[in-house]
């Protein structure tokens, strides 16, 4: 195991898919390093997950707070060096609010909290999520959110899709893109994106509960393979 | 609350407990005493009028750890593993304020399961409302449901079932139930046999103390509801889930480093619940100061802190050697923790503030000693022959289609997505199967095992016969669970009635508890806890008897769970016999428009022997699906299967009946399997050594579902009937 790539999860208060992603990178064979919110100290990992949950409950606004932890000044050098970070449903609104990432996350266009398992087409290969990956593949993987639906302005929007930004998309099983297989009315059917260097990534869906058969789809399994790649060429 | 009241009349005690309050004390209790003693000898809190009733329930087993009594039940699952659960009520604060009511239900329940020092990894909602073509029961869905998700998406448990119904009753007095399993060590379970000492510290960590909920156990839990209720609206408590996560994550530290005599969580009648039970199951008193609590907003009376309801705190037990250590854990977690006092000897529970002491009983005379009542009990008026009203004779000139897909869109029976979506399912990875199909599977982390969990009521089969409604009720949990290939192993349940000191439903109750107790020793699945909801009418209108069980079974190996929908090529049966039964059917309800006639029989013995072969038949991997057929009878366990897998069928039907009898009999002890057709004989050998009654209906396959020259319909007619009937519903 010693020579594994160490993948970080931090958890923060509120944090509740902290486990699974834990359990995710070890199922995939890495190591999985819990991290903790209140430490400014990432352990050496080689890559660092922020999960999905409720930190500090939501309250103000999703991640508004989690950004001001001492973890999260570390997490932004870690990404300025190119480490790669992955941001998962909250995680993904803390990178937003950091500013590591762009856009924002706003409430379900049908206002209800979605559990489902969903369908995501990936859109480039230049992400720690997607390395292995090529695009147009589709991948089954769960959302659960309340507030899911990604917006940008308009320029955002035009460049992330100009500059192959958007890593992931929500389409039809065939890989088709149709408004029926949008969970939360996201812009243009985002489902993640990356920054513009290439090794944060945050996404919607949760690739961390797509790993094990025995409960469901794997499509998470090329996610966390391409992350242990990323991890590894940086050890 | 007129003001010529007195006071213990407003709050909740007649006159006779007051008498022997003053009996107990030697003198007349002062307003914060009273207040302590309505909370407490609330019919919420003390079960005085149910436990009587209560004491007849089988409760042990070889596999009981904890039995009813304490915050919830526990069972040994093998691997040095108990799985702790409990179901509970939170109706009437849902009636006031839908989506608050349901939200802190889940955090109570949750906060019994850690108070056991177990960790909380499955929750599951029974919900009952009334007609959802009226716009107030809709409301009162959907911020139920929404409460439920707020609340329990942010504490990071998966919710992964609880039946939902509807029927008229409910309209005015919708039923919120909530259950809660959790897993721990089973030598690290926080139970009342841990040794507690003189001197521990009472610790109160967790969320500041305010004015919500006072009165919550009293005023709403053990009245009837009437009009203006909105004015119990400040009876209603308001929820942190954010605070109860933290709560799990501290209380779990705590009980894995060994750090606490005990822990109890503060629900109903709060603060004054914890102490007084803590202290008299130590056999010792306790000083409490309530100079000490953390409050959300000044000047609080004693009486307020005392009875205050607010949510997201627990009392912890502890040596004040420990207490560093407690301390620590509590604001690593981000949470406030203070000592409010400690137990002393002598069985007394002296309270103070502001250096004076502002009560003073015996703990045990709230906890243990309240009053408890036979309370009289009257069958209901028979109609005069109810066969005569049976629904199975009645002449029937519907269509079958046509009565297939107005059965299958009933909301009671249509597609409950609408709900499960806005249930975080997944959480904690463990949810080998959600909710919608006969049981919920969880794994047992590092184990093969699962937990295979089901809720079912009979509301309509309780209205007919109270004794057969229970009855059934645990039955088709068994069955359900069985259906999986889980051995049923115990249960936990919640009773839902009207107000028991009416005769009838004295009665109803007796009567359910005598069903209950029969069908769970038939199937050893003894009651290791749960709840007691009465008062749920308004003006003379109770709901129907409802018990709802909450089974746990277990799977010991999940890899060979079996799922409910049909596949491509395997021979259909029906085990179990089907017998011309439509009282009290969704039938006789939706296509028939009446609710009367007998509830079908149940053979418990047959019952039995049918989750018998289902488990056996698991085991050998012999099934390719198996469901059980309850509401809609055969036809809909039918159509779900096909549904469920996206593959038609085409059947005949065994015997005499007619068709719609065949079709809608709501018989109990039935499942439709289907199997490799390789394998049809050993499941027919299973079945006669067994000594139960199957028949070869026809096989799974093609877009259709038919029953020979019964009924010829498209799968996705059908699938699109179940499917869009309740978001339909709540499109207005």
């Amino acid at each position: 195991m010693s020579d594994a790539p160490r993948v970080g999860v931090i958890t923060f208060p509120g944090s509740l898919d902290d486990r699974d992603a834990l359990r995710a990178v070890a199922f995939m064979g890495g190591q999985g390093i819990p991290l903790w919110h209140g430490d400014a100290d990432l352990q050496g990992v080689d890559a660092v997950i922020l999960p999905g949950g409720f930190s500090y409950g939501d309250y103000l606004r999703c991640g508004a707070i989690a950004r001001f932890a001492p973890v999260m000044e570390e997490v932004r050098a870690f990404a300025e060096r190119g480490g790669p970070v992955v941001g998962i449903c909250n995680g993904f609104q803390i990178l937003c609010e950091v500013g590591l990432l762009p856009g924002a996350l706003i409430r379900n266009r049908q206002l209800r909290f979605v559990c489902r398992w969903v369908d995501v087409r990936v859109e480039t290969s230049l992400s720690p999520l997607t390395a292995d990956l090529l695009a147009g593949e589709v991948l089954r993987v769960p959302v659960k959110h309340g507030e899911g639906q990604f917006v940008a302005s308009t320029e955002d929007l035009e460049r992330l899709e100009a500059e192959g930004q958007v890593v992931f998309r929500y389409c039809a099983p065939d890989g088709s893109l149709e408004d029926a297989a949008n969970p939360n009315g996201a812009s243009n059917a985002i489902a993640g994106v990356r920054n513009a260097a290439g090794n944060v990534v945050g996404l919607m869906p949760h690739p961390e509960h797509a790993v094990d058969p025995d409960v469901g789809a794997t499509g998470g399994q090329p996610m966390f393979a391409s992350l242990l790649a990323s991890a590894l060429a940086r050890v | 609350m007129s003001s010529e009241e007195p006071l213990h009349r407003a709050l909740g005690l007649t006159d006779d407990e007051l008498e022997a309050i003053v009996s107990t004390l030697g003198r007349q209790p002062n307003p914060a005493e009273l207040a302590m003693y309505g909370a407490m000898w609330s019919e919420h809190c003390s079960y005085k009028s149910s436990k009587i009733h209560l004491r007849t329930l089988p409760t042990e087993g070889p596999a009981v750890l904890v039995g009813p009594g304490q915050d919830a039940g526990a069972v040994d699952v093998g691997d040095g593993l108990a799985v702790v659960f409990k179901m509970e009520s939170h109706s009437h604060p849902s009636v006031v304020e839908p989506y608050q009511g349901a939200a802190t239900g889940v955090g109570g329940i949750v906060r019994d399961i850690i108070s056991m020092g177990a960790r909380p990894i499955a929750l599951l909602d029974p919900l009952r409302f009334g007609p959802l073509t009226q716009e107030r029961n809709r409301w009162l869905f959907e911020g139920v449901v929404a409460g439920i998700g707020g609340y329990g998406n942010c504490i990071g448990v998966p919710t992964v079932g609880g039946e939902i119904a509807f029927a008229e009753p409910h309209s005015a007095n919708p039923s919120v139930n909530v259950m809660c399993v959790g897993v721990a060590p089973a030598d690290r379970l926080v139970t009342s046999a841990r040794e507690v000492h003189e001197g521990a510290l009472l610790v109160l960590f967790g969320a500041a103390t305010g004015r919500d909920g006072i009165g919550g156990v009293s005023v709403l839990a053990s009245r009837t509801i009437e009009e203006g209720a909105e004015g119990s609206r400040p009876s209603v408590q308001i929820g942190d889930p954010f605070a109860e996560k933290l709560l799990i994550e501290a209380s779990l530290e705590l009980v894995e480093r060994d750090l606490l005599e005990g822990l109890q969580d503060l629900g109903g009648a709060g603060l004054t619940c914890a102490v007084s039970e803590s202290a008299a199951r130590a056999g010792l008193g306790a000083e409490l100061d309530l100079d000490a609590v953390p409050l959300r907003e000044p000047d609080l009376e004693a009486f307020e802190i005392l009875t205050s309801e607010s949510q997201e705190r627990m009392l912890a037990l502890v040596a004040p050697e420990r207490l560093g250590d407690v301390r620590a854990v509590c604001e690593r977690w981000g949470l406030a923790s203070a000592v409010v006092g400690r137990l002393v000897a002598g069985g007394g529970l002296r309270v103070s503030m502001g250096g004076i002491t502002v009560a003073e009983v015996p703990a045990r005379s709230l906890a243990d000693e309240g009053p408890v009542y036979t309370r009289p009990m009257e069958p209901p008026s028979e109609p005069a022959d109810p066969l005569a009203e049976d629904p199975t004779f009645a002449a029937v000139t519907v269509e079958a289609e046509d009565a297939l897909l107005r059965v299958l869109s009933s909301p009671n029976v249509a597609d409950k997505t609408w709900v499960w979506e806005q249930y975080d399912s997944l959480v904690q990875g463990g949810t080998v199967r959600g909710p919608g199909g006969d049981a919920a599977l969880i794994r047992i982390e590092g184990t093969l095992k699962a937990l295979a969990l089901s809720s079912d009521g009979k509301g309509r089969f309780g209205r007919l016969d109270p004794y057969l409604g229970a009855a059934h009720a645990v039955a088709e949990a068994a069955r359900n669970v069985a259906c999986t290939g889980a051995r049923p192993l115990a249960i936990t349940n919640c009773m839902n009635f009207g107000n028991p000191e009416r005769p009838e439903v004295m009665w109803q109750f007796a009567e359910s508890i005598r069903g209950m107790t029969d069908a769970c020793r038939a199937f050893d699945t003894p009651v290791t806890g749960g709840n007691v909801s009465f008062y749920n009418e308004s003006g003379d209108s109770a709901i129907w008897p409802t018990p709802v069980i909450g089974m746990l079974g277990l799977l010991q190996d999940y890899r060979l769970a079996v799922g409910s929908g049909f596949a491509e090529g395997h021979a259909v049966y029906l085990l179990g016999e089907t017998l011309p039964e439509l009282g009290g059917s969704e039938f006789a309800e939706v296509v028939l428009g009446t609710i009367a006639g007998r509830a079908p029989a149940l053979d418990l013995e047959a019952e039995q022997r049918l989750n018998l072969l289902l488990i056996e038949a698991a085991g050998a991997d012999l099934l390719a699906s198996a469901h059980d057929c309850s509401e809609g009878g055969l036809a809909i366990a039918l159509a779900e299967s096909a549904i469920a897998g996206g593959t038609g069928f085409a059947v005949g039907l065994p015997g005499d009946l007619p068709p719609h009898v065949a079709l809608f009999s709501e018989s109990a002890s039935r499942v439709v399997v289907s199997v490799d057709p390789a394998r049809a004989a050993e499941l027919e050998d299973l079945a006669g050594t067994l000594g139960l009654p199957l028949a070869r209906l026809g096989e799974t396959g093609g877009p259709r579902i038919v029953v020979d020259s019964v009924l010829d319909l498209a799968l996705i007619e059908a699938t699109a009937a179940y499917e869009e009937a309740i978001p339909k519903l709540l499109a207005g």
